[in-house]
């Protein structure tokens, strides 16, 4: 597929790791923020070709991962209600709240339905006028303006019967948050390519400098994250600290202006809590006032959240890039992607979930 | 998530601001997509697409230079 192949290109890979491993002197430490990558990363065994001294620490970018317990209840608890069909993106159905998932659910006789988009849920309101049907909207700034799109649609034709669970998340305030940790260890970042094709890059300029960290607008296929963390390495190696892009054939640094205007218009800036991780200032999209009649919290009477329960799932420190997976004592015993204890087993963006199918010790054949 | 694909789009429908859109090709299938974040779009073009909507336009010559990028460097590392 073009715009896939030539980025797969295993020649140019190889000429990568070498020309990475000639310039390292001394050890990195890099994470990249999206789940995407650290699927891709794992896949292709990017960190493998990596030299010895160079970590990669997958960060919390898993929408999937991060979406709180309490949401996932508060789903539930709307999905159970019989006049009510729920729709969602797939991979969050399978993800345990307190009380289960969305599948189990299903299961006990909820209408929950699997959409690709947010507008084929406003399909089915459409279509079905006398049933309630809900959207779990979640899911970083690449997708927050196809949920924008989705309400200002539905608001300009009356859609009385369609609202949405909001669980969405900002990439720059959980950066910050990451850095001001006391125990961090991020050097480098390479940021997630699709979030900045709708915000652009402006936005970690100042992080960059506050922090004198490197930050790379890095994409999605082994050409673009090997040439992300060469450029980051290189600027470790120089002393730099600064935001670059070479994801430029999809990101340019004041982002998608078209969409950033219907966000500002859509939603409010506003706390949001983060699975693992727990309430980061500023960090997420609630339905501004203009469009709370939408908000399917409010119609149903789940606006407030419950303190985080405690669990022997470690999906924190693996977020935070503390701990691998596989330091996990649950990890591929307790915890498998079949019975997951944590998000970051079930989303196939997880990493947890991507250690465990590419990185599982085999037993080698006699 | 953030699973985003590269498709070419083959047709343009209607001119709406919020609803405009276009059947996209991705490999074998097509599907229609919405255009609105992509407002300069016109047939031909490859746009990235993402949970049913188009949220960029592929630049065909800085991919270019991505795929080029390593050789340049090592040629300025050489000189
Ligand atoms: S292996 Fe399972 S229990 Fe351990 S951190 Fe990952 S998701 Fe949580």
């Amino acid at each position: 597929m073009k715009y896939v192949d030539e980025f797969r290109d295993a020649a140019l890979a190889r000429r990568y790791a070498e020309a990475i491993a000639r310039m390292t002197t001394r050890p990195w430490t890099l994470m990249e923020i999206c789940g995407g990558q650290t699927h891709s990363i794992v896949r292709h065994g990017i960190d493998q070709l990596l030299p010895e001294g160079v970590t990669l620490l997958h960060g919390p970018g898993c929408p999937v991962c991060v979406t709180p317990a309490e949401s996932i209840d508060a789903a539930v608890a709307i999905a159970g209600d019989p006049g009510v069909i729920f729709c969602s993106f797939g991979d969050m159905l399978r993800v345990p709240g307190h009380d289960g998932s969305l599948l189990a659910a299903r299961a006990r006789g909820a209408d929950v339905r699997m959409v690709y988009s947010p507008l084929d849920a406003l399909e089915i309101a459409r279509e079905t006028p006398d049933r309630q049907v809900v959207f779990f909207a979640i899911g970083f700034e690449t997708t927050a303006p196809a949920t924008a799109m989705t309400v200002v649609q539905a608001a300009r034709d009356g859609v009385a019967n369609f609202s949405l669970l909001v669980s969405h998340v900002l990439v720059p305030p959980a950066i910050e948050a990451l850095l001001s940790a006391p125990d961090n260890r991020v050097q480098g970042f390479l940021a997630a390519g699709h979030v900045c094709t709708i915000m652009g890059y402006w936005q970690y300029e100042p992080i960059a400098d506050r922090f004198g960290v490197p930050i790379v607008v890095t994409g999605f296929e082994p050409i673009d994250l090997l040439q992300g963390l060469y450029q980051c390495i290189r600027q470790l190696e120089d002393g730099r600290a600064e935001v670059e892009n070479p994801y430029s054939r999809l990101v340019r640094r004041e982002g998608n202006r078209t969409a950033q205007d219907l966000l500002r218009r859509v939603f409010v800036v506003q706390t949001q809590r983060w699975r693992g991780i727990g309430d980061i200032a500023e960090s997420g999209f609630g339905l501004a006032p203009e469009f709370a009649h939408f908000d399917a919290g409010r119609r149903f009477g789940y606006a407030t959240v419950a303190p985080e329960r405690p669990s022997e799932c470690l999906s924190g420190e693996v977020l935070r890039g503390l701990r691998k997976p596989v330091e996990c004592p649950a990890f591929g015993t307790r915890c498998t992607p079949e019975r997951p204890l944590g998000a970051t087993m079930v989303s196939s963006e997880g990493a947890c979930a991507a250690y465990y199918r590419y990185r599982r010790p085999v037993a080698v054949p006699a | 998530m953030c699973l985003a694909i590269p498709g070419q789009v083959l047709t343009i429908e209607g001119n709406d601001e919020l609803t405009r859109q276009g059947r996209v090709a991705f490999g074998g299938i097509s599907k229609m997509i919405n255009l609105a974040f992509a407002p300069e779009a016109v047939v031909g073009d490859y746009v990235l697409v993402h949970a049913g909507f188009a949220i960029a336009i592929i630049d065909a010559a800085e991919a270019r230079e991505t795929l080029d990028y390593l050789a340049e460097m090592e040629a300025e590392d050489l000189s």
